[in-house]
């Protein structure tokens, strides 16, 4: 990796809201402008700060859900009871600023170089991070063979449906959706938990040198990753990041 | 400096028409969040004793004796140093004047210490007088894993951090020794109507 | 709350140490285990931040933020390289 970058200091910049894109019914994308960002890899996130009148202050991390090189945008779920989400998705206007810091992390990034077979599971917004991934792997001509597997809740829930969609007819990458708690009519899709049947029928074989990368809500990444595990994958070559909470999609 | 988030309030940042109940900097909810440093202990009741040693006469109950002392139901607010705090709690749980006795324990302190590591410090004095207990219900029902059941701290006067879940042993000394958030900068005494959160505060 | 991760610390690591350190090895100082900061358990649910072994569940950092200013214990921690 170049260490040019990473001897940068990071600090809070206050950053516009240049526009909002609802995803769902819950979840809402802010294109967000920051000055002088350096540039951010696939799969790497931002802090957002939020400050209230009084100085009371709420950090949460939130994945870069764009490619290198594009417009810096995150996703967001709103979580009815939580403190912050229901603020980005409700309340938060284009031309509204935001502190935020970043790009941070390195761990849990994918490029080009990486290479494959690329396994990405999701559970939830947990997509946020891969689907950045997805799109690097497009503006990049990669052809590494992918396969997504996508958990939400109910068809309603799926975010990125229709450029999901698209990537599966045009671009070799295999995409597969898993309704866990309701099915639309006429479904023949997969319905569940990402769990050990399923992963051994789509998971690339231990075999082939995959490498994986899991997101999405704690009990869920824990819970595929360690089926993964079960199935011949060596742990460094399954990648897992943790959004918290203790539900599943 | 930091600007202000237009619009941006927080968690029901309010005292809910509370004043006089809520200590300074605290707002009132209603659910009960889950702090925890460390994965949950989950201890089986057959495996679990309490113990108090030191400067007392060491002694240890099994979950069945410990549950056999007289208990007592306990209703109070709780305040958390994460500025939280929660209105008329209802707790059963065993005096720590029955655990103690009745000795004089003037100018001594208590480590406390927990499944999973965690302790805190206390004055004798606070713990004694009717003004803490060992609980293992909560509203009524078993004290769940990740509120710290078997079996926690409740010591409702001081932050709730002070409340250590899980806990196991109590250590009586003639001196005083920081617990595990005390040795970071948080307050070595936790008075929530003082404001005292760091130590000089 | 469950456990996140270290890619949940990455700003407030990045912050400490003034560079990336997701992709670092920690050596527990209990056990001796290696492993990347990307795969320490981190409990930010409490009054302060704390990172433990995945291994044997061990403190291998603490973070407690107070005005503005963090107060680091890395005892926990033998060894970290980039
Ligand atoms: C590295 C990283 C990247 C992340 N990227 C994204 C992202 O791209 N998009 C996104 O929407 N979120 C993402 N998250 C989660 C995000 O940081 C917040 O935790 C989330 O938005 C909830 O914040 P809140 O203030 O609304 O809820 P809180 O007020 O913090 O919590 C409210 C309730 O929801 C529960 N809860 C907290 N987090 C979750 C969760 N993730 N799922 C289910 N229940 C939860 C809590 O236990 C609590 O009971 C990421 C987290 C991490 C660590
Ligand atoms: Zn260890």
């Amino acid at each position: 990796m170049a260490r040019a970058a990473v001897q940068r200091r990071l600090t809070w910049q206050l950053a516009t809201v240049d526009a909002v894109t609802d995803e769902t019914p819950r979840v809402r994308t802010l294109t967000v402008g920051v000055p002088g960002w350096p540039g951010h890899q696939a799969g790497q996130h931002l802090d957002i700060r939020l400050t209230a009148e009084d100085g009371y202050q709420a950090e949460r991390e939130y994945s870069v859900a764009s490619a290198p090189g594009e417009p810096v945008a995150i996703t967001v779920e709103r979580l009815d009871d939580g403190e912050v989400s229901p603020y980005l998705t409700q309340e938060l206007q284009a031309g509204d600023e935001i502190e935020v810091r970043g790009p941070v992390g390195g761990y849990f990034v994918w490029r080009p170089e990486d290479g494959g077979p690329l396994l990405l599971i999701a559970g939830g917004s947990g997509i946020v991070p891969l689907r950045a991934m997805l799109r690097h792997r497009q503006q990049t001509g990669s052809t590494v063979p992918t396969r997504l597997i996508y958990s939400a809740r109910t068809r309603q829930d799926v975010i990125y449906s229709a450029e999901l969609m698209e990537l599966q007819q045009g671009d070799g990458v295999d995409v597969v959706l898993t309704l866990t708690r309701e099915q639309p009519p006429g479904w023949d899709g997969h319905t569940g938990r990402v769990d050990a049947e399923l992963l051994r029928e789509l998971a690339w074989p231990a075999g082939q040198d995959p490498l994986a990368y899991v997101c999405g809500p704690t009990a869920f990444a824990e819970a595929v990753s360690a089926t993964l595990v079960g199935l011949g994958y060596p742990p460094q070559r399954v990648r897992i990041e943790r959004f918290g909470g203790t539900g599943g999609p | 400096m930091s600007s202000v988030s237009r619009g941006f309030r927080g968690r029901r940042r309010d005292v809910g028409g509370e004043e006089g109940r809520v200590p300074p900097g605290q707002y009132v909810t209603q659910d009960f969040p889950v702090l925890s440093a460390g994965p949950t202990p989950h201890t089986p009741h057959d495996q679990w004793s309490f113990s108090v040693e030191g400067a007392i006469t060491p002694r240890t109950w099994t979950w069945e004796e410990f549950r056999s002392l007289p208990s007592e139901t306990v209703t109070a607010d709780i305040h958390c140093v994460t500025r939280w705090s929660k209105l008329d709690t209802v707790w059963e749980g065993v005096s720590l004047d029955t655990l103690l006795g009745q000795a004089d324990r003037g100018g001594m302190f208590v480590m406390a210490h927990c499944d999973g590591g965690y302790t805190t410090n206390l004055p004798a004095q606070d713990v004694l007088g009717g003004q803490a207990w060992v609980a293992f219900g909560y509203g009524g029902q078993p004290l769940p894993p990740e509120h710290g059941g078997p079996a926690r701290l409740l010591v409702p006067h001081l932050y709730f951090w002070k409340s250590a879940k899980w806990v196991r042993r109590l250590l009586l000394l003639d001196h005083d020794m920081p617990g595990f958030w005390e040795t970071y900068g948080y307050h070595n005494y936790g008075d929530p109507w003082r404001e005292q959160r760091y130590s000089g505060d | 709350m469950d456990a996140l991760d270290g890619n949940a610390i990455a700003g407030l690591l990045h912050n400490v140490f003034s560079s990336e350190m997701t992709t670092a090895t920690g050596t527990c100082a209990t056990c001796g285990s290696a492993s990347v900061v990307g795969e320490l358990m981190v409990y930010l649910q409490a009054p302060g931040t704390v990172v433990r072994c995945p291994v044997c569940g061990n403190i291998m950092m603490v973070f407690v933020r107070r005005k503005g200013m963090t107060c680091v214990d890395l005892t926990g921690l033998a060894h970290m390289a980039a």
